[in-house]
């Protein structure tokens, strides 16, 4: 037992304490509250705010969107496709960073790619229908690819939870379809749903690899402005700031994951 | 005359041949609409996967070939990169079992009592992004330790923590433990022996899967690798992106590939694991 907490206890709580006391010094070691101010202000703030709206944003629509695939899954007959799309969905959910960057690059790239060619033959280029792959909403359209599997792997357990007798009963006291799903479906999945999203939340707010690779660290996002400063691009005197950012994404992520936390245990009242 | 069909899920059980006219049409729609999300998805998730691999199997004039594919081995830091990455996979591989199998099966036999506690400091660097974690490790690590890789094998442990250890602790509640070990014991074997021919052998399935998740994480990170300056696959690939196009693609498919066929592989020990679990389940 002793090998594990000590060496967990090294491996994750020290570089955690020296972030949250290098967010209160300044790079000379003198205690000071100017790291915390520099995120409270201007172009932190700005990336802080763009991450968590960059998160929200990849976390309610693929949530959404997962609830319908995974139940035009779970509902279809073949097993087939039912093992093909578990497999394939703990592969891609798992299929962040850098590989997602070019393969990306290779389909919606503006000139060359392959995707963008073909929908430019019927006129449909998207890139001139206001479309960028390399700003914050070209990053957001290329998480969808590993949060919609995420969200489909988390909430499949949950819809096979559904269970038949709840909407005969419903059908069998009058219930039409919209009311069974109104009264007794939804609230049924709420905790289950809420929770993929917290989720969602979490690993969108954390990716870091495939913002930066694709947009070059151009556009303004926590993770991307903490690999600046660790890369030493940062301003003279704002070197510190990077622990702080790094220290308010770790306080955003333990609520979200206390939230999920929450949300699991009253999801698992109905999964049995 | 039952039909133990596509309505069985949807439309309650036992749909039958005079079933209201209404019923049947709302069952088609549905079927139409589950076509058309099914189609769709594949779309979307096809789409950049063919073009990657389109891309990946062109010589710069656009012709079909596998130029891209046989000359990736001969680019330059090509093969340095790779062997930098499995290394470090090896080594973490390695340095998690050692760490986590003994732990798991202590917790399981001796300290039960203790798995929530575990549950819980495993699920930690869940909460610790690597972009966060390198912060403080840059900053903490002694120097000797910053000027070798294995600085980051270290912390790839922890990142892969909590996945080995769900994996391990599945496999350790799927077999009955207690008794093997009892029976082991008695009959005179050690605890090494207990461990090295009683318990692994037994573990197969979820060591083997333990081991695939932590080659595929350390061969696909990045974030890490790139910020603590040393070049890791990922790394180079990011870094070649700039000289040639099609053999960056190629780079990022065959990793991608190599990816797929790891995690394919944990599902299906996944699989056979929980069967496994069920007849446990059943027969006692």
């Amino acid at each position: 037992m002793a090998p594990f907490f000590i060496y967990t206890g090294v491996g994750l709580g020290v570089p955690i304490v020296y972030i949250f006391r290098n967010a209160f010094l300044t790079f000379q070691g003198k205690f000071t509250f100017s790291n915390m101010d520099l995120l409270i202000h201007g172009i932190y703030l700005k990336g802080f705010l763009d991450s968590l709206l960059l998160s929200t944003i990849t976390s309610i629509i693929p949530g959404i969107l997962g609830v319908f695939l995974a139940y035009a899954i779970v509902t279809s007959n073949s097993a087939v496709l039912k093992r093909m799309v578990a497999t394939a969905s703990a592969v891609l959910a798992n299929f962040g960073g850098i590989n997602l960057t070019f393969i990306f690059i290779a389909a919606f790239g503006e000139t060359t790619g392959i995707i963008t060619v073909w929908l430019n033959h019927i006129h449909l280029n998207p890139w001139s229908h206001g479309f960028d792959l390399y700003n914050f909403y070209g990053v957001a359209f290329v998480y969808l690819y590993f949060q919609l599997p995420l969200m489909v792997l988390v909430i499949t357990p949950a819809l096979g939870g559904l269970r038949q007798s709840w909407r005969e009963a419903a059908q069998n006291m009058g219930a039409s379809n919209w009311r069974y799903w109104r009264h007794v479906g939804i609230p049924v999945l709420m905790p289950s749903i809420l929770g993929g999203v917290l989720l969602l939340f979490g690993s969108s707010f954390a990716a870091y690899a495939t913002a930066q690779t694709l947009t070059e660290g151009t556009v303004t996002l926590a993770p991307i402005q903490i690999g600046d400063t660790v890369a030493g691009n940062a301003i003279a005197g704002e070197a510190n700031v990077g622990f702080a950012i790094a220290l308010g994404m770790l306080v955003v992520l333990t609520i979200t994951m206390i939230f999920y936390g929450l949300a699991r245990r009253k999801a698992s009242k109905w999964l049995r | 005359m039952v039909t133990v069909g596509e309505g069985y899920f949807f439309d309650g059980p036992a749909v039958r041949d005079e079933e209201l006219p209404v019923r049947r049409r709302r069952r088609k729609k549905f079927r139409t609409w589950r076509l058309v999300v099914l189609i769709v998805a594949a779309a979307y998730f096809l789409a950049p996967l063919y073009a990657g691999l389109k891309f990946a199997l062109q010589n710069d004039s656009g012709h079909f070939s596998f130029w891209a594919f046989t000359s990736l081995p001969s680019e330059q830091g090509f093969s340095d990169a790779f062997f930098l990455s499995m290394r470090l996979a090896l080594f973490t591989a390695l340095a998690e079992l050692i760490l986590m199998v003994p732990t798991a099966i202590f917790v399981h036999i001796r300290l039960p009592k203790l798995r929530p506690v575990m549950d819980f400091v495993t699920i930690l660097p869940i909460v610790v992004p690597p972009i966060v974690l390198i912060v403080g490790v840059l900053g903490s690590a002694p120097l000797w330790l910053k000027s070798s890789p294995y600085l980051l094998s270290i912390f790839y442990v922890v990142l892969a923590m909590p996945f080995v250890y769900r994996s391990l602790d599945a496999g350790l509640s799927a077999i009955d433990l207690r008794t093997l070990v009892e029976a082991s014991r008695s009959l005179g074997g050690s605890w090494i022996r207990t461990l090295w021919s009683v318990i692994m052998p037994n573990l197969r399935a979820a060591l083997l899967s333990a081991t695939a998740l932590t080659l595929a994480l350390v061969f696909g990170e990045y974030t890490m690798a790139n910020l603590d300056g040393w070049t890791t696959m990922p790394v180079w690939i990011a870094q070649f992106q700039q000289s040639d196009a099609h053999i960056t693609l190629a780079a990022a498919m065959a990793l991608l590939i190599g990816t797929w066929l790891l995690l394919s592989l944990i599902v299906a020990l996944d699989r056979s694991q929980s069967r496994r679990r069920r007849r446990k389940a059943g027969t006692s």
